[in-house]
């Protein structure tokens, strides 16, 4: 069923996280009757229930849409949902290769945001053809012409014929089609006789088929019971199903060149597939593979330990059945003296720490300790072996250490120009370095080169908290750099607690070991001992608070009545402390261990 | 300071803290359920209902009290104790029927101690010298409090002018007298307790028992408190200071506490309820009553019915006793621990550890030795001051 190419459009939507992505994407499919009415949920490209309740998509999905169009011709429309966030950006990139034209969704009432400029931005990277699309223009606050003005100065395309739509009502949706069709090309090339060349654009895991991968083909013919071999990873199988997604599965008899659908292969796990692997026949290679190819890595670290210790093989089981489906996190066991066993986990970034987290937690029940994320460091030694440093705890003396490297970011944030001075101060607290500062009418663009370990934590929050939320941030790699960079422990009651160490400048170490003192003071509950805590690099102490001594806990009345139950009572109590961690006498509560590390400046 | 291993262990062969439930006495707790209204802070088995059948109740108890004596053959009794409820809204002759049953069943010690709570409103008082005919001879009377509006606010039925009377006459009549107060209250500061508490000392018998208001689950103040109503109540640093406060002022007066919430003038300590924190034995009759009775390395304690209907039933089928339960030589050891650091005489290491070999670890005694929560002298644990206004937390770190 091969469809020709001409009558093929292959697009993707980029949009920032709540201007309407989804929504729009959920009236394409409804308005060409792809899904019968009683089977229209909201976002039904968003599969998980995580992705539904965040507003935001892990793994791409692919939709199959046939338009009749205006000329008479009826088009198949491919849309492929891409993950909106920086933390999946190579996932994005590979995605929009796979497509020839995006449609950009401009929130009327909001304008262009950060991560709308840097997904827009690797869709033109991938030569897309871009139709702007503002939605929520029935709103009273839309300014659609504003805001079109602000898409040609600040992404530098042309927004006269941006179509306007609610994407809620309905809409402008018949353009935004119409669109699809004369203003987005066919896919180019495509030769069905040529030996196979398809991209693996995602994968993901199903518990009843296997894994699933999603392909667009450029070359030759992809059908059931073919032998295939992914060129990267070197694995062959053999393909049991050809399909597309309509949205529901549809199989197929054959996918040509310029389709996108999936393949069925038993693989086994999604750590066997490479987003971006080029795929084809075992017998009949082609030539090259797709550039472009590169393995995820993990840059955000982070120890995750059950609440319950008893809980440690649960939480073994679960990570293993999410690594699955995910092939871009990482983890190996850890053991802290104050948490017991756990995992040290990687993850692409936060969005993603907090997803995997949040599965965890909600899919398997299990409660979590997470500890202080923290980034790679590399440490030089003297000797000049190089260690890469993924969890404080595991500092090398520092007497053998020649310098620390750290990860630095380059970091793009627009804002309201009412908040920018507070902006310009999170940054230069967090030992930014200004690259570039413009605006876009009464937004400004600020680019900071940013250390990765100042931002891992609460750098997002805080960003949220000082612009009342109007700020939109976004951030790439872009390397390693020298920098004064110490270990520094926390003591309680004179023991350290290998959780709460952390990596910190020389020059903030003061500062950020007084905030960590005041706020465990706040978060450890009073003992009958007065409890010192330490911040210390090293063996000196840089700074120190007390937490005084319970003054009364006593029960004013006790006769022989009361005994049976004042003593269950005292149970009970102790029975709730030992869901608090021991460290020598002091017991501390988890949610200290994240909490501590929230700095409020 | 002792550390390690080196606290004083001897158990000698025969196990003598077996025996010391003996030592401790043997008491006869009897519980009236019925109050005239119920208190807001009031968390104990009472109930407020129109007419009660006396004489029927008296009955009962009688059927009780010839029960327990069959279960505690050749018993001393050193003390009988009415509790409530309100007992002074027992007639004098429930009173008698009970007192002169108990003389029948057990033998009484000389120096008996027979304590009846009573509200010190006017119909309880005219009743005194029945009561005291009768063979009570120590009363504890509610007062509660000595400022009128915090009378109301705690929903005692009688004035300052009501106390003050029925203190007096009690004086007259009874050979040992206490009465209660509750403080910590809303809106008190120290100046208001140290005033308030100096009058009460001018007042004082021999006994004296002084609680800090507590919010108790099942109160009405309880409810208030849950739904955000209930403000005012000093602070953990003020409450601590106003419990300070009372040690000077009573030590002053001659009755110091010989418990957490007790003072006495020395001899004069309430014997019935050194019998709870000595942790030694009492038959407990009535609806809601505990009981703890010991028989060799054994011990049971025991509960009746709460409603009032449901005992009174019981009892006149001919076991009042709802559960008996054998106690764990963990339980035991817990009990005695949690109860004897109330009362300053402290708890004997021996007869905890004889009655569970790994009671009071020697880790545990040596770090709250030294953080100067517990003393030690010679085989003896006690609080110290420090220690005694944290006890709770004293005892969750005993508790295995």
């Amino acid at each position: 069923m091969s469809t020709p190419l001409s009558r093929i459009r292959n697009f993707s939507i980029v949009a920032h996280i709540d201007h309407g992505k989804s929504t729009l994407a959920d009236r394409l499919i409804q308005l060409t009757g792809t899904v019968a009415e009683r089977d229209m949920k909201e976002q039904l490209l968003d599969a998980m229930d995580i992705e539904r309740e965040r507003g935001i998509t892990i793994k791409a999905n692919t939709v199959r849409i046939d338009y009749p169009a205006q000329d008479g011709q009826t088009y198949v429309l491919n849309l492929i949902d891409t993950p909106g966030h920086v933390d999946f950006a190579y996932e994005v990139s590979r995605s929009m290769r796979a497509v020839e034209g995006s449609l950009l969704v401009v929130d009327a009432t909001q304008g262009v945001e950060a991560q709308t400029l840097a997904n827009v931005y690797t869709a033109i990277e991938a030569d897309h053809e871009i139709v702007p699309v503002l939605n929520k223009v029935d709103l009273p606050a839309a300014e659609p012409e504003r805001v079109a003005e602000q898409i040609e100065d600040v992404i530098g395309i042309d927004a006269s014929d941006a179509c306007l739509i609610s994407a809620k009502t309905g809409v402008g949706i018949p353009d935004v089609l119409e669109a699809i069709v004369q203003r987005l090309p066919a896919p180019r090339g495509g030769d069905p006789d040529a030996p196979l060349k398809a991209m693996l654009v995602d994968s993901k895991y199903d518990q009843y088929l296997g894994v699933i991968c999603i392909v667009r083909i450029v070359d030759g013919t992809l059908k059931k019971g073919d032998r295939i071999r992914m060129m990267k990873t070197g694995g062959t199988y053999d393909v049991d199903d050809v399909g597309v997604y309509r949205p529901a599965m549809t199989a197929v008899d054959r996918l040509g060149p310029g389709e996108i659908g999936y393949l069925n292969a038993s693989i086994k796990q999604v750590r066997d597939t490479r987003v971006g692997d080029t795929i084809t026949h075992e017998k009949k290679q082609c030539a090259e593979p797709l550039p472009g190819f590169k393995p995820s890595v993990p840059v955000v670290f982070c120890g995750l330990f059950p609440v319950d210790t008893s809980e440690f093989e649960d939480l073994r089981d679960a990570i293993e059945k999410l690594a699955l489906n995910d092939a871009s996190f990482s983890f190996e066991m850890e053991t802290s003296a104050a948490l017991g066993f756990g995992f040290r986990c990687g993850f692409l970034g936060l969005l993603h720490l907090e997803v995997i987290r949040d599965r965890i937690e909600r899919e398997y029940n299990i409660e979590l300790i997470t500890t202080a994320p923290s980034v790679i460091y590399h440490i030089f030694m003297k000797d000049g072996e190089r260690i890469d440093l993924h969890n404080p705890a595991d500092m090398p003396d520092p007497s053998k250490i020649g310098h620390v490297e750290e990860p630095r970011i380059k970091a793009t944030i627009l804002v309201p120009d009412d908040y920018l001075g507070d902006v310009l101060k999170l940054c230069q607290d967090r030992r930014g370095i200004q690259l570039d500062l413009t605006y876009a009418g009464s937004r400004a663009m600020a680019v900071y080169d940013l250390p990765l370990n100042e931002v891992v934590f609460d750098f997002y929050d805080r960003l949220k908290s000082v612009t009342k939320g109007y700020a939109s941030f976004d951030y790439e790699m872009i390397g390693y750099r020298e920098d004064n960079l110490v270990k520094m422990q926390v003591l309680v009651n004179d023991e350290p607690v290998d959780a709460l160490a952390m990596m910190v400048h020389r020059d903030r170490a003061e500062m950020r070991g007084r905030a960590m003192c005041e706020k465990l003071k706040d978060l450890i509950p009073r003992h009958m001992f007065k409890i010192p805590i330490q911040a210390a690099i090293g063996g000196k102490v840089i700074a120190r608070e007390t937490l005084s001594a319970l003054r009364k806990d006593v029960t004013a009345k006790c006769y022989g009545g009361d005994a049976s139950r004042k003593k269950k009572l005292l149970e009970k109590q102790k029975a709730g402390k030992k869901k608090m961690r021991q460290f020598g006498r002091v017991e501390i509560p988890q949610e200290a261990f994240i909490s501590a590390l929230k700095m409020d400046e | 300071m002792r550390s390690g291993n080196s606290w004083p262990v001897a158990l000698p062969e025969d196990r003598p803290g077996l025996e010391t439930w003996q030592r401790a006495g043997f008491g006869l707790y009897v519980h009236w359920p019925f109050c005239a209204a119920k208190c807001p802070y009031c968390d104990f088995n009472s109930h407020v209902v129109g007419r009660v059948d006396q004489a029927r109740w008296a009955e009962a108890f009688r059927a009780e009290i010839a029960r327990a004596g069959a279960e505690t053959p050749g018993r001393i009794l050193s003390s009988i104790y009415f509790g409530g409820g309100t007992p002074s809204l027992m007639e004098v002759d429930t009173v008698a029927a009970v007192l002169d049953t108990a003389r029948d069943t057990w033998t009484f010690a000389n120096d008996i101690e027979i304590t009846l709570e009573a509200n010190p409103g006017s119909v309880e008082a005219a009743r005194f010298h029945g009561y005291r005919a009768a063979g009570v001879n120590r009363v504890s009377l509610g007062v509660q409090a000595l400022r009128a509006p915090d009378l109301r606010r705690l929903g005692r039925l009688h004035s300052v002018e009501d106390a003050r009377r029925a203190l007096g006459l009690a004086r007259e009549v009874f050979d040992r007298v206490s009465f209660d107060l509750i403080y910590a209250r809303q809106g008190q500061s120290l100046e208001d307790w140290r005033a308030e508490l100096s009058e009460a000392l001018e007042m004082a018998g021999d006994h004296l028992s002084l609680y800090q208001l507590t919010v108790e689950p099942g109160t009405a103040f309880w409810t208030r408190a849950q739904a955000g109503g209930f403000r005012g109540l000093p602070g953990e640093d003020l409450a601590a200071e106003m419990y300070e406060l009372t040690q000077e002022l009573c030590n002053a007066a001659g009755l110091p506490a010989y418990e957490v919430s007790n003072h006495a003038r020395p001899g004069s300590e309430s014997r019935h309820n050194l019998i709870y924190w000595h942790a030694g034995d009492w038959a407990g009759i009535g609806p809601g009553a505990h009981g703890r009775l010991g028989s060799g390395a054994q011990r049971v304690a025991t509960e009746t019915a709460l409603a009032p209907t449901a005992w009174l039933a019981a009892a006149e089928a001919g076991d009042g006793i709802s559960r008996r339960t054998s106690l764990s030589p963990q339980d035991q050891a817990g009990e005695y621990i949690m109860m004897g650091l109330r009362s300053f005489d402290g708890i004997e290491i021996d007869r905890a550890r004889a009655m569970w070999d790994a009671a009071l670890p020697d880790d545990k005694l040596a770090d709250l030795v030294g953080d100067g929560l517990l003393v030690l002298e010679g085989a003896t644990v006690r609080t110290t001051p420090r220690g005694r206004l944290v006890l709770n937390g004293v005892i969750r770190e005993l508790m295995a």
